[in-house]
């Protein structure tokens, strides 16, 4: 069902190993077969099956509710999926437990909305974080970091542009700030997947562009995997390879931005009254984006 | 009322309800004088007494009325008397043992400190399995929760009554007693600050791989650092109330020497002790509570 996607010259070595034992399959591809979960008698994702090459660039949409927020949180295993399959390349993510399962979040990274940084700690440490899952017990509640581990930090936050606030409180930070620190502390997680659950929708425009170019350019410098939550149409089209729609728990839509036309936005969202969804009122956008 | 006038549906519900309200608030009232009511003569509050007048006469006086007195009596004869020419000796006089006070008054702090050291430490590693929306798992939050319970439940005497059973006379049943109680008022605190954490930080530490105790650490601990340390200043000057009295049972402090002197009627000794233990207290109290505006005020920056 997925369209052929050009390979990234820049994606990541896949271990030999790994290629194998997928038999032919392409590796590091994230598969989600029949997957489901649901609350009480809701099923907020309703058996949702796509595969995802490396390197593509996807933006799921929908309206509020529609099950995107915990589709996220289920690739992540933040929540527990209730039946189905997630598959990394070759490996089976959903039974995974303790260690194992810290490691899988820690290649599949994840920002949020609310930017979820510890406030009352400063920048760095914020982004250090992302490497707490290598770290033993007593150096990790020491909050003892390697130079290296510093370094990888500080070159992170230098490329979202932040280097100059590595020391001041996360709280004291904007908004538009506060989310590329996430962005940072997903980086030095050195993930294969970045999941990002509605990442500008609290921010203004400008933050919003900033954000989004900063995904992109990880998307496209480091080859990985981007799944995005997003609620602006024109945002989703500009910068996704690939857009899922969702309604329902279901997924009723899944091509590129050309073939999301009116039609189909109007079933998505179910216009009843509306005569038209006009996209530019719910842009953030500054300027017209030509699609990626 | 019509059922095409919503207005007067409104306002007919609004009569009912405003109603209700009212009858439970003097229904809960009533209920509650009359709980006071029964205390109160269960207290002897209302009993008369007979009083013995100057002139050789009796009377009946309310109780109240009739023992207040007697409370002036009891202060004025813990009153040294001073002279002020002899003034230096009348003191010396007054606090005759204060070398055995003084090593005893440093026993009560040191006994408060390490209590209040081992108390923290153990409210604060329980206060994260007992807080509900951190623990990992429910078992754990009721078992945390019975502890601490039956710790701060049973008074200090009572601990120290059974540790010096245990351990003997001295400080150390004291220690144990102050800290064990400590731990169940402290845990209990530290644990409801934990409930109100923003969990959002929490699911971030989450989300990058981080263990329950990777999480607690980054995303839990930066949060109620603050409300930690004025807790804990708080709790050391209860505690230091708390040592000076736990002597009174042999487990070491000020207490056993209040115990010897309320037994033996020394009423002089009595009030020394009673000014050091509120010199004390009070030097403390100033000192803590200076020190933790500082901590809260730490917070707005």
């Amino acid at each position: 069902m997925t369209p052929a996607v050009v390979k990234n010259s820049f994606g990541r070595y896949a271990g030999v190993a790994e290629s194998l034992q997928s038999g032919g399959m392409e590796p590091n591809m994230l598969s989600l077969a029949g997957l489901s979960r649901a609350f009480g008698d809701t099923r907020a994702v309703d058996r949702v099956s796509l595969d995802i090459p490396e390197g593509q660039f996807v933006g799921v949409i929908g309206p509020s509710g529609a099950g995107k927020s915990t589709l996220l949180r289920l690739i992540n295993r933040l929540v527990e999926p209730t039946e189905g399959r997630i598959r990394f390349g070759a490996r089976d993510v959903t039974g995974l437990r303790g260690r194992a399962l810290r490691e899988w979040r820690r290649d599949c990274a994840m920002i949020f909305q609310q930017f979820n940084l510890v406030e009352r700690l400063d920048v760095l440490t914020n982004v250090l974080v992302g490497r707490i899952a290598d770290h033993g017990l007593l150096s990790s509640m020491a909050m003892r970091f390697s130079d290296a581990e510093r370094t990888l930090a500080f070159h992170a936050l230098d490329r979202l542009g932040l280097a100059h606030k590595a020391l001041e409180r996360a709280g004291n930070l904007s908004g538009g700030q506060q989310q590329r620190v996430a962005i940072a502390r997903a980086l030095v997680q050195r993930p294969r997947v970045m999941l990002a659950d509605e990442p500008i929708a609290s921010l203004d425009p400008g933050n919003a562009t900033r954000v989004m170019d900063a995904l992109r350019r990880i998307n496209r410098e480091d080859g990985l995997t981007v799944l995005v939550n997003l609620h602006t149409l024109d945002t989703a089209r500009a910068y996704c390879d690939r857009i899922v729609a969702m309604r329902a728990g279901r997924v009723m839509f899944d091509g590129t931005a050309r073939q999301l036309t009116p039609d189909v936005v109007r079933d998505l969202y179910g216009t009843d009254g509306l005569a038209e969804i006009d996209e530019a009122v719910t842009s953030t956008s500054l300027r017209r984006l030509e699609p990626a | 009322m019509t059922a095409t006038d919503p207005f007067a549906a409104f306002q007919a519900d609004y009569r009912h309800h405003r109603r209700r309200a009212r009858l439970t608030f003097w229904l809960a009232a009533a209920i509650l004088a009359a709980i006071f009511w029964i205390t109160a003569d269960m207290a002897n509050f209302f009993r008369v007494t007979q009083v013995t007048l100057p002139d050789g006469s009796r009377e009946d006086r309310w109780i109240l009325l009739a023992g207040l007195p007697r409370l002036g009596d009891y202060v004025a004869k813990t009153i040294p008397e001073l002279g002020w020419r002899s003034l230096g000796a009348d003191l010396a006089d007054w606090f005759w043992r204060w070398r055995v006070w003084l090593d005893l008054l440093v026993e009560t702090l040191l006994i408060a400190f390490m209590a209040t050291s081992l108390g923290v430490a153990a409210g604060f590693l329980l206060s994260f399995p007992a807080a509900r929306n951190l623990s990992p798992a429910p078992a754990l939050v009721w078992i945390t929760r019975r502890f601490l319970e039956i710790a701060r439940t049973v008074p200090e005497l009572v601990w120290a009554l059974i540790f010096v059973f245990c351990f003997g006379v001295g400080p150390m049943a004291g220690v144990l007693a102050i800290a064990l109680h400590c731990t169940g008022s402290l845990g209990k605190l530290y644990s409801e600050a934990n409930e109100n954490v923003d969990m959002r930080p929490v699911e971030g530490v989450r989300a990058a791989g981080g263990s329950w105790f990777e999480q607690m650490r980054y995303g839990v601990v930066p949060q109620v650092l603050p409300n930690t340390l004025s807790y804990t200043l708080l709790r050391f000057e209860i505690n230091v109330r708390s040592s000076s009295i736990i002597g009174y049972v042999g487990a070491g402090g000020l207490g056993q020497e209040l115990r010897t002197a309320v037994s033996l009627q020394e009423y002089t000794d009595l009030s020394a002790l009673f000014l050091i233990i509120l010199a004390t207290v009070f030097l403390i109290d100033w000192g803590s509570e200076r020190l933790r505006h500082r901590v809260i005020g730490l917070e707005g920056t």
